[in-house]
């Protein structure tokens, strides 16, 4: 008599499980944040993706997490992410050797808009690790910088030593057309730019509203009151743009993590427009 | 066996004293049968391996906050109502291993777990169960990432469904559309009859399967009587179902009330024990979890049944998004009621009134849903 | 500088945007052109808050020191915006430091000429309290998003 262990029909390949990635280096950036560059062992094989798109980044037996790709989509055969420690895995992820293996799923998730940029002033505005998920944007518009009008990044952080890619964005504001304003939460002594939140910026800052894309993205606090001074300045709903930001186990839309009302921010985001998820920016707790 | 070519609709009657042969009928296609038996105070899915493990004589009184086991002196073995366990605890398993990662020296290899789940038959589904799994089918088929292992383990399952023919206190599932008779998704559909033609079962096929497992069995004709009989016992039921939950216009209630009040009245009663996602036949949350073995060498990941009542369901650096379980409770019942809709294009509820059972302080989501609907201070849509 | 200079210098200037013909001539009244270099205080702790200044170009740090611990700026402001509201309430004494962080030009409003006008005009009056509460409420709304620490 057949038992019921008899075996059914094979399974079709589960997106839950990753392939592994070799660790070519690590970087500090902050006294809290890195910067993994991954590849394939076998050094060959691409990882495309899209500015905005997020990866599942493991460190075995320990865990995974979501984490935006923060390198250039015209270098997909490195792997990188900017990610801060601030848990088990991220501690993790830091402690690793170069040669380490590290698991990896994905890209997952919607993309900034940077093809709807075209013929627009495109104003970036991000805070602390934010900078890391628009810095492909970046990358983007850089490479194609004749298609676009006026370039924005409005960039805050806590404190000097917390500015992100220091160096690469002075080289950008030296040898392109790109206009950053960075602004400090504390000065330092040797400070001399701008001191007070971010959303402060965008009451000046030289672009024109209905001629703008804008691309938001940090901490949720941060994003409403962006958002806010764009409204106040007469940009669109429409064409804000926010990358949210919850817990999330599979990036697939199985787990169920992730749910915001009726999205599944791995699945319909992280990158929405402003117009349909701004009602969900005013519930408490939701 | 009397019948074949001639069976109307694919239905024959089984005398009750030949139920075992249904299930050596199963056992002898290679399916493990899985159907309602008592364990501790209860009845709940498990395998069996005759008719005797089935709850013969016994029925059970359900209230919120209250389930209890109670003779029937009619001998059926189906006379009971829904207990804590459905068919989401074998397609889509509490535990499931993903993969297991090796390390041989400096090589990693992923090996993944592509052991294809048992084949099963499934016994004693209701008409909300099937509802429900239909529900979970396209929860874990949305391309282009649907869950393999559960695929494999809907098409490894055989479902044999049972016509309710009596209702719990607790039951709504007319309310949701979804019973009490059931109308389709099922490979053996059982009607269980017991009057002056005798203790049996009307057998419906559904399903190419099912219909091969029916042409197994020594069943006779069914007749017009048997039929009206089977009609009778959806009836029956149907009329002693008195729970209702107004569905119309609900998700959108649920959404526009999301900072009603009411809300921390019920996150007061609420122990947030997940019980309500536990029993219900189709919450889908999991978490994983990461397990090495001593030498690190060997680190598995396993997937978990989890629950949006968990503290850390909504943990992000810096804290939970939902911490007050006045706002857990909100998500699961507009998840459940409203959120679902936009989702899946169907109701997450089929009414099987397990979540009020179960309820350690009978928390009743007819009464929570029906009580905001109530208190529903925006102004109606016109025009209805 | 000629006074039609000044003059345009001031319609120019967002903080004066809306107010009528009459009341900016009264300003221009108190006005005077200045330069600060980098360096430059604008304002001392504790000294007198004697002037409004409305910055054209360049960049004002807000400061307050520590002993030992050294100076910290707790808001800059710049382009456009506007530097002390002290003078308008008792006792017009300035809270903090405010330096010129690169070459600051700017509008100085005599504080004593501004309260005076205030007085003898309830209208322009109303119109400067409006405006400096506006200020004032940005200012808030930003050192109360600073005290959130909204990058965590």
């Amino acid at each position: 008599m057949a038992s019921l262990l008899e075996p059914g029909v094979a399974l079709r390949p589960d997106p839950m499980v990753p392939r592994l990635v070799t660790l070519e280096r690590t970087r500090a950036e902050t006294a809290d944040t890195f910067t993994m560059e991954l590849v394939a062992p076998d050094g060959v094989t691409e990882f495309p993706f899209l500015p905005g798109q997020f990866n599942m980044v493991g460190a075995l037996g320990v865990g995974e997490v979501p984490i935006s790709v923060s390198g250039d989509p015209q270098t997909p055969r490195t792997i990188v992410h900017t990610t801060r420690e601030v848990g088990a895995v991220t501690n993790a992820l830091k402690q690793l050797r170069p040669g380490a293996a590290l698991t990896l799923r994905g890209p997952y998730g919607t993309a900034w808009p940077v093809e709807a940029c075209s013929g627009h002033d495109v104003v970036l505005i991000a805070g602390g690790i934010g900078l890391a998920p628009l810095r492909p944007v970046i990358y983007e518009v850089m490479r194609q910088r004749a298609r676009f009008g006026r370039f924005l990044v409005l960039y805050g952080t806590r404190s000097p030593e917390d500015i992100l890619f220091a160096k690469e964005l002075s080289r950008w504001r030296s040898q392109f057309d790109m206009e950053l304003l960075v602004t400090v939460d504390r000065g330092t002594e040797h400070w001399r730019g701008n001191v007070g939140v971010v959303t402060k910026l965008v009451a000046r800052a030289p672009f024109e509203p209905r001629e703008t894309v804008a691309m938001v993205c940090g901490p949720e606090v941060m994003m409403r009151f962006a958002v806010a001074e764009l409204r106040a300045r007469g940009v669109a709903e429409p064409n804000i743009h926010v990358s949210l930001e919850r817990n999330m186990k599979c990036g697939v839309g199985l787990c169920g993590h992730c749910q915001l009302r009726g999205e599944f921010i791995c699945r319909s985001g992280p990158v929405y427009s402003y117009d349909r998820v701004a009602p969900l920016f005013e519930v408490r707790e939701l | 066996m009397v019948i074949s070519d001639s069976r109307p609709e694919r239905s024959a009657v089984l005398d009750a004293r030949d139920l075992g042969s249904l299930l050596e009928a199963l056992q002898l296609r290679g399916y493990g049968p899985v159907g309602p038996t008592i364990v501790g105070d209860a009845v709940v899915l498990r395998p069996i391996a005759g008719v005797d493990e089935l709850p013969s004589g016994v029925g059970d009184a359900q209230e919120p906050g209250s389930y209890r086991l109670a003779p029937r002196d009619d001998g059926r073995f189906f006379g009971h109502n829904l207990g804590p366990s459905s068919a989401k605890r074998f397609l889509f398993p509490p535990v499931r291993s993903l993969w297991t990662a090796i390390r041989i020296g400096p090589q990693v290899r992923i090996e993944a777990n592509d052991d294809p789940p048992p084949k099963i038959a499934l016994i004693g589904l209701r008409a909300c169960d099937l509802a429900a799994i239909a529900i979970q089918d396209r929860v874990f088929g949305r391309e282009p990432y649907v869950d393999p292992h559960y695929q494999a383990a809907r098409e490894n399952a055989l479902l044999i469904a049972v016509n309710c023919s009596q209702a719990a206190a607790t039951c709504f599932c007319a309310s949701m559309g979804t019973g009490p008779r059931v109308g389709g998704g099922f490979d053996l559909c059982l009607t269980e009859l017991l009057d002056a033609g005798g203790h049996r079962f009307l057998v419906e096929a559904g399903s190419e399967k099912g219909d091969q497992v029916l042409a197994d069995l020594p069943t006779t004709v069914a007749t017009e009587r048997d039929r009206r009989a089977a009609r009778a016992e959806s009836d029956r039921a149907q009329a002693q179902i008195q729970r209702r939950l107004d569905t119309d216009g609900l998700k959108d209630v649920l959404y526009r009330n999301a900072e009603h009040p009411y809300w921390n009245t019920v996150g007061e009663r609420c122990l947030a024990c997940g019980n309500c996602t536990l029993v219900c036949p189709t919450c889908f949350c999991a978490t994983v979890e990461d397990a090495s073995d001593l030498t690190g060498d060997r680190t598995e990941r396993t997937r978990i049944w989890d629950s949006c009542f968990n503290l850390e369901f909504s943990y992000i650096h810096g804290g939970s998004v939902r911490t007050s379980t006045a706002a857990r409770y909100r998500q699961w019942i507009t998840h459940k009621l409203g959120a679902w809709i936009e989702q899946f294009g169907t109701s997450g509820c089929v009414g099987c009134g397990r979540c009020i059972a179960w309820c350690p302080v009978g928390i009743d989501i007819t009464e929570e849903a029906g009580r905001l609907r109530s208190e529903d201070r925006a102004p109606q849509p016109v025009g209805r | 500088m000629h006074l039609e200079d000044l003059s345009r210098l001031l319609s120019e200037h967002p903080f004066v945007h809306g107010l009528e013909a009459r009341h900016v001539a009264f300003l221009l009244g108190c006005a005077s052109n200045v330069v600060f270099q980098k360096g430059d205080f604008l304002f001392r702790e504790g000294g007198p808050a004697d002037k409004l200044y409305l910055v054209r170009y360049g960049s004002v740090g807000l400061q307050v020191h520590f002993p030992a611990k050294g100076t910290h700026t707790f808001n800059t402001v710049g382009d456009g915006e506007v530097v002390g509201w002290s003078w308008l309430v008792e006792p017009y004494v300035a809270r903090f430091d405010s330096v010129a962080l690169s070459t600051v030009r700017a509008l100085a409003l005599d504080a004593k000429c501004l309260r005076r006008k205030c007085d003898e005009d309830h209208e322009l009056g109303y119109q400067m309290f409006a405006r400096i509460a506006q200020v004032m409420e940005r200012r808030l709304h930003a050192a109360r998003l600073q005290l959130l620490d909204v990058y965590g």
